[in-house]
């Protein structure tokens, strides 16, 4: 059983948190249901039929017992779920320092990106104590990032960013599994989740073989690609400026404003026709099918690092 | 005189040239004997006949969907790939999946025991429309066939769930077959929803009023209304997936510009909702179950009654909870988690209401008191693991693990099948006229109880530890609790054998059952069993309310109808003393 540690310890303190969670919501429902079973017994044990037993005045209603059943189990689950949905939310705030490693999932394998440019395939390396963030896009059907040490899976959607944070604490390796049904091959996509403490990281980043950090991959297939034509600092389309715009409101034509984020860096590449910046010609013409999800995240790193004030952008 | 007088006797059991041919006067002029030839059956729309095909089919597909099952279960022995291939392995549990949800569990007890039960309950000769009753059977029959032509062609690999751009796109089986099965056998749903409804309204005897409807009817109304609102969104969603695959429409998959997340939405607010299609009746099988075991009026009548229409209204506001770690957003979960809170409120009500029904009763340890007792504590268990998925940060953990797997097997087999055969041992005196062996009865209720819980106890933990649900392959650390699983299996497939025995055994040396041999309140019992074809010589007229057994009151002694409540009565008196 000691193989077990891979999928049931605790790898970070989530983990631990949600394990309380479940430990005193059993003993809750324990609490709740084993009345029942006792009293089921004693009853048909007390009452059997032809048995002596006092069966005067059996009550066949009673609104106050009735409501107090229903209620006093109703408000108990409800402080359960204030904890569960308040554990949840954190879920959804990543801290804005988090290490940002992208995942792309496809039939049947994890592909991941870390900044530097370093990429593994159904094994990730993280440092144990500092917050990382997932950016995960899938080139097939939809698969689900399963780490059962970190009790955290995250479906990955094709045509969509889904993300998932985590601060793994605990040094080891641990496993790491596709939990949506995905195809034929759906229960070997799977791996490795590796903790490592951050000087080990940081030597294992170092042997990996690196070209380029993912914004300057992103770079290269921005001049490649021709997006620089229109969009570069020379260009005579009007098409809108990138630089400083991650994190932006961009005002819609047709009313509406949306923040410029992952997924909204994506669709323009992607869609360009769903959402058109407000005042200009709609000529942005559409990558699908011509860039691959991986260099998608590519340029979306790039387009991140075109910071205000630096306007070539990351030239490394 | 004296011929019919003779027929009249208990056929003996021990005289084995007694073929079973002997029958009793009430026999003679039942629907079993109304015509014997197969048209007489085939082309029915007596309510009882076509509840039997269903009971014949619906067993039938049980047994298709339990092969599946054992298949599955044989193959998990090992955490290798040896006795399927992953493509293999993936095809048996979809048929499994696929059979079990729409051919056996969906028209399991409705279309079977409702379809028996309903006119007999409320005072009525038959439904209010028998020719569409039969051709809602013909319509399952179509849908199974193509089901059974899917299976013999090689089968479907998508999960019953045929996940959009998986089914759309990516699956090489017969998607498109097995949608149109689906599509078609959700029309055999809507007309006997349809038609239960309408009955109610309209075929109630006189003084039935809504008050003394049995609990048994409300849980199928409720359950009539889920039917015919919410088939037809899976069949538009099955539709419009055979569009895309056919024909390319972009819908869900992102390629073509659609919406992977959207099929989940549609798919679910139908599956949710179908999940109460499931279960409901099951719950209306045991509040009569509880009731008649303890000879006693249910307590809190209305309390049950509305829990039922509650459970079918809030039902339909939960089935985001299937997509907590799909992308909804994270106002959306919070809500759905709520509410699916919510909708454990009427289940409490009903398990404690139950408790409490037993309560001074004259509980009689009977097969059908087996079989409700098992389906609490299944019930219990299998709602509050439901809980725990509901809880937002619990289900990030658990969701598509073996957790889910064993809670929904919890409600659904622990649940409505323990229900189904309860229903079964309960009214089969009832239905074919004859008594079968109670001890036989306790005893398959027992191994089934033993059986499930060996079989589906170890996915909780299998889940908990990360074990995620349709692997084929799966780490070695897992073998143990795998194999206690199958093993269990094989005690509930034998277990579910058993009744067949002992029921096909009771058709001919039974004993006559006399119309109630129970003892027990209900209009079904007054009349003589198996019923005659038209139900009631005279429609009957309905005075009081349901469950009416006489209650002790102090300074009773012992007015209660039979020798055994005299007993109880006076040792009432003698207590007081």
């Amino acid at each position: 059983m000691e193989n077990l540690a891979g999928w049931a310890s605790e790898a970070s303190a989530h983990a631990a948190s949600v394990d309380r969670l479940m430990l005193a919501f059993t003993l809750m429902m324990v609490a709740l249901s084993v009345p029942v079973f006792v009293l089921m017994a004693v009853f048909a044990v007390k009452y059997r039929r032809g048995r002596t037993a006092n069966r005067a005045h059996p009550v066949n209603r009673n609104v106050w017992l009735e409501v107090s059943w229903a209620i006093v189990p109703f408000l108990l689950t409800v402080v359960f779920f204030v904890w569960a949905t308040k554990l949840f939310a954190d879920l959804y705030d990543p801290p804005a320092d988090a290490i940002a490693i992208d995942v792309v999932a496809k039939q049947w394998m994890w592909k991941f990106q870390h900044p530097g440019g370093q990429r593994e395939i159904n094994e990730l390396h993280v440092p144990a104590g500092e917050p990382v963030k997932l950016t995960m896009a899938s080139e097939d059907v939809i698969h689900s990032l399963y780490i059962p040490a970190l009790r955290l899976k995250q479906d990955v959607v094709p045509g969509r960013y889904t993300s998932m944070w985590f601060t793994a604490d605990r040094p080891g390796t641990y496993k790491l599994t596709c939990a949506e049904f995905c195809g034929v091959d759906h229960s070997v996509m799977g791996g490795s989740f590796i903790v490592m403490t951050p000087a080990a990281y940081e030597r294992w980043l170092g042997q990996s073989q690196v070209d380029d950090t993912l914004a300057a991959a992103g770079a290269v297939l921005f001049r490649e690609r021709g997006c620089s034509g229109c969009h570069g600092p020379g260009a005579t389309v009007h098409a809108p400026p990138l630089t400083g715009l991650y994190g932006r409101p961009v005002p819609l034509e047709g009313g509406g404003v949306v923040t410029a984020d992952d997924q909204y860096i994506r669709d323009s590449i992607l869609l360009p026709q769903s959402q058109i910046a407000a005042g200009y010609p709609h000529i942005m013409p559409t990558f699908q099918n011509v860039l691959s999800e991986e260099e998608v995240l590519q340029l979306v790193a790039y387009i991140k690092s075109l910071r205000s004030g630096s306007p070539e952008g990351m030239r490394q | 005189m004296t011929m019919d007088n003779a027929l009249e006797r208990r056929p003996n059991p021990d005289d084995l040239n007694d073929r079973g041919l002997s029958e009793t006067q009430d026999e003679r002029v039942s629907y079993l004997r109304a015509g014997h030839t197969l048209r007489s059956w085939l082309l029915t729309t007596d309510h009882k006949r076509i509840a039997i095909l269903y009971l014949i089919s619906v067993t039938l597909f049980f047994f298709i969907g339990g092969a599946a099952a054992a298949l599955v279960r044989a193959d998990l022995l090992t955490p290798q790939a040896d006795l399927l291939t992953n493509e293999g392995y993936n095809r048996a549990f979809t048929l499994h999946g696929v059979i079990m949800v729409w051919f056996f569990l969906i028209p399991s007890i409705p279309n079977t025991f409702g379809n028996f039960l309903i006119p007999l309950m409320i005072g009525a000769r038959d439904l209010a429309f028998p020719r569409l009753n039969l051709l809602s059977w013909y319509i399952y029959m179509l849908g199974g066939l193509f089901t059974v032509f899917v299976l013999i062609a090689g089968g479907v690999d998508t999960g019953w769930t045929f996940y959009t751009p998986l089914s759309s796109m990516f699956s090489n089986g017969h998607v498109v077959m097995v949608a149109v099965a689906v599509f078609v056998v959700g029309f055999s749903s809507i007309l006997t929803g349809l038609n239960f409804i309408v009955t109610v309204h309209k075929l109630r005897a006189p003084g039935m009023s809504w008050g003394r409807l049995r609990l048994f009817v409300w849980a199928h109304y409720a359950t009539s209304l889920i039917l015919v609102l919410a088939t037809p969104v899976l069949s538009v969603t099955l539709a419009l997936v055979a569009a895309e695959r056919l024909f390319g429409l972009g819908i869900f998959d992102p390629k073509l510009g659609g919406d992977p997340l959207l099929f989940q939405h549609l798919f679910w607010f139908y599956s949710h909702p179908a999940v109460y299609i499931m279960v409901l009746p099951a719950l209306g099988v045991v509040s009569e179950l509880v009731a008649a075991s303890a000879r006693k009026p249910v307590f809190g009548y209305r309390f049950i009654a509305g829990s039922s229409i509650a459970i079918a209204i809030i039902g339909f506001l939960v089935w985001g909870h299937h997509m907590f770690v799909a992308g909804q957003s994270m106002y959306a979960s919070a809500v759905f988690s709520f509410l699916s809170l919510a909708v454990a409120v009427p289940s409490g009500i009903k398990v404690y209401n139950w408790t409490a029904t037993l309560y001074k009763g004259h509980i009689e340890l009977d097969p059908p008191f087996f079989f409700a007792a098992s389906f609490i504590g299944l019930f219990v268990v299998g709602g509050l693991t439901g809980l725990v998925l509901a809880m937002l940060a619990v289900d990030v953990h658990l969701h598509d693990t073996y957790f889910v797997v064993a809670h929904f097997h919890y409600i659904m087999v622990g649940g409505t099948v323990s229900a189904y055969f309860g229903a079964l041992h309960f009214w089969w005196p009832k239905m074919s006229g004859r008594i079968y062996p109670r001890i036989w009865g306790r005893l398959a209720a027992i191994f089934i109880f033993l059986g499930f819980n060996l079989t589906f106890f170890p996915q909780f933990i299998l889940g908990y530890l990360g074990m995620p649900r349709r692997y084929h392959v799966y780490d070695p650390s897992f073998q143990v609790l795998h194999v206690l699983s199958s093993a269990g299996a094989s005690i509930l497939g034998v277990a579910y054998l058993m009744p067949f025995t002992y029921l096909f055994w009771s058709m001919r040396y039974g004993a006559p059952a006399g119309p109630n041999p129970w003892d027990v309140r209900g209009l079904e019992w007054t009349v003589p069993s198996p019923p005659p074809k038209h139900n009631f010589e005279e429609i009957p007229v309905v005075t009081g309310p349901p469950y009416d057994y006489p209650l002790e009151r102090e300074g009773d002694q012992g007015e209660a109808g039979d020798a055994a409540e005299g007993n109880a009565a006076e040792g009432n008196a003698g207590s007081r003393a």
